[in-house]
């Protein structure tokens, strides 16, 4: 049904917490992504051309790289995107045949590739470009917040969290439930001001992004030339000059 | 967006074959169209065969065509399933109207003309919401974009009609109409890209990245070095480069020209006026497929800024 669940107060909604101030860009999170979910729930995540010249595919995860600002203030950003699982998303609700659907019980917004016609209007319909084709299956693909993992009584607990979430060697990404204003993901986002991205859309996504931390507020003392260790000070009066000045 | 050659064909041949449903089926009834049961009936051809060819192509654009009978159990909250609906229910008062036609049963011919004409009203609507509603698409969520489908529907199948009536030597009302659209279709075009240019977007490469509190954004990377679908599907901006003249086209060959074909037709009447007849409603179809590329190739996508300016 591509009717929204209208949830509980109090329901989860499971979503990432992706952190721009230490994400690397090192792309480990895509390349999880992409290993574990082409043989996931929604796989394959099929390639096109992929051993000659223009080869691409579906991806559910892609890492951008961003210049804001100028001077001293400017920053270069690592920004990941993927599915926001917003609480109130059109991608559900133009669907026509009910294989897009958002669940009541944790928020997640799935696609049932065995009811997609490939219609493609859900991929208009997100304003953040998280659905791709599967062009050799004609259906529609999106992040499943790796439903298959999380949920997965056969994997040892501490790594029931989505693929890139377990893989980020830098920390950047958060996996819990942040419709518990007293979980650990809803508490970093507080700490930290994490926003949501176009909220100018109305979608209400509920995956946060923590800023970077602002460049000012971190010590701007000009760096020091390193001198030379008196060791390698051969001239014997400079060395003592050296000694002298160094006090 | 990219311009699909099967959405266009689809829109401007289902468009016009409401459009001529819709005016034969009110026009009919009052008695201001040609007598002929052949007229009628031939009317009601094209129309039916305009709709059932544009439906058919809209089939082509799906992933899974064969599956496309799923898509009509969402009206609920999609358009595009209520669009799929409302085409089907339409076919029912239509065939009967065809059929009414054909036999000069007046009895049945008005109720039946009546229902096709809102059964038409409703599809093209339909259409017009499904591009109405995408938020994130500027030149789409637009108060003026499903009224347009209506009235450029209206218009390409008041022209077929006035064609086909003039054909038939009584063009001189549908002609009228048509001429009339023609120039409200043009006035309305201009308003909306008047408005349409005039309206920032509600979203930037700041507010889609959050970083504006640091500066302005500029991207540096992207996550890949090929295209992909998203680029492809709605990063299109080739079209931009020749939009000014192409607009022009359209207004010119899509509404301008068709209107004045029209009045040099009911002017000259008699004899030769059916070759103005039929330049008018080959320049309307011509000029709207125009029109319909420049809706999708003008259309920008949020999603083109997560990546660099696409040239
Ligand atoms: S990010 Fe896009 S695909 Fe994901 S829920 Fe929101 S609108 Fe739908
Ligand atoms: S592409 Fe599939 S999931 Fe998306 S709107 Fe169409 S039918 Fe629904």
């Amino acid at each position: 049904m591509t009717s929204l669940p209208s949830p509980a107060p109090g329901a989860k909604k499971l979503g990432l917490v992706i952190d721009l101030d230490t994400c690397v860009g090192c792309h480990a999170c895509a390349t999880n992504c992409k290993e574990w979910n082409t043989s996931g729930h929604m796989a394959p995540l099929p390639d096109q051309h992929p051993y000659s010249a223009a080869q691409e595919g579906v991806w559910f995860n892609r890492v951008h790289a961003y210049e804001a600002g100028d001077g001293d203030e400017g920053r270069t950003v690592h920004f990941p995107r993927s599915c926001l699982h917003c609480e109130t998303p059109a991608c559900v609700t133009v669907c026509p045949t009910g294989a897009s659907y958002k669940r009541a019980e944790d928020g997640i917004v799935l696609v049932n590739t065995d009811m997609c016609i490939g219609c493609q209007l859900c991929a208009w319909a997100c304003p953040y470009g998280a659905r791709e084709l599967d062009e050799d299956q004609g259906v529609m693909k999106k992040c499943t917040l790796c439903v298959d993992r999380i949920y997965n009584e056969t994997i040892p607990e501490d790594r029931r969290v989505p693929a890139c979430v377990s893989t980020c060697p830098a920390n950047a990404r958060h996996f819990g439930d942040l419709g518990d204003p007293n979980s650990d993901v809803s508490k970093l986002v507080a700490e930290r001001g994490g926003y949501e991205l176009m909220p100018e859309m109305g979608y209400q996504p509920v995956n946060r992004y923590l800023p970077p931390r602002n460049a000012s507020s971190q010590v701007k003392t000009a760096p020091k030339e390193a001198g030379p260790l008196p060791s390698q000070i051969t001239n014997p009066l400079l060395r003592w000059m050296d000694k002298v000045l160094s006090r | 967006m990219k311009p699909a050659p099967s959405i266009i064909f689809f829109t401007v041949a289902s468009g016009a074959g409401y459009g001529l449903l819709f005016w034969l089926g009110v026009l009919k009834p009052l008695g201001l169209l040609p007598a002929s049961s052949l007229f009628g009936a031939t009317a009601a051809i094209i129309a039916l065969a305009l709709i059932t060819a544009g439906l058919c192509s809209s089939l082509l654009h799906l992933g899974r065509p064969e599956r496309a009978w799923r898509a009509l159990s969402q009206w609920r909250t999609s358009w595009l399933s209520r669009e799929g609906v409302a085409a089907i229910l339409t076919f029912l008062p239509a065939t009967v109207f065809l059929i009414s036609l054909a036999h000069g049963e007046t009895a049945l011919m008005v109720p039946a003309g009546l229902l096709s004409a809102v059964g038409a009203a409703v599809t093209v609507y339909c259409t017009g919401m499904i591009y109405a509603s995408l938020k994130p698409v500027k030149e789409w969520y637009h108060p003026m974009v499903a009224p347009g489908y209506l009235l450029f529907a209206s218009f390409s199948g008041a022209s077929l009609l006035a064609m086909l009536a003039i054909f038939w030597g009584g063009g001189f009302f549908p002609a009228l109409v048509a001429a009339a659209l023609g120039m409200a279709a043009l006035m309305f075009k201009r308003a909306y890209w008047a408005s349409v240019d005039a309206t920032p977007a509600a979203s930037t490469r700041e507010t889609a990245t959050g970083l504006g509190f640091i500066g302005k954004v500029r991207p540096l990377e992207s996550p890949h070095t090929e295209a992909n679908y998203l680029l492809r599907e709605m990063v299109f901006r080739v079209g931009r480069v020749h939009a000014a003249k192409l607009r022009s086209i359209a207004l010119l060959l899509g509404f301008a020209l068709p209107a004045l074909l029209f009045c040099v037709a009911i002017i000259l009447g008699g004899g030769a006026s059916w070759v103005f007849g039929l330049l008018a409603a080959a320049s309307a179809l011509a000029g709207l497929l125009v029109e319909r590329w420049l809706i999708f190739a003008e259309a920008t996508h949020t999603v083109a800024l997560y990546y660099p300016t696409q040239r």
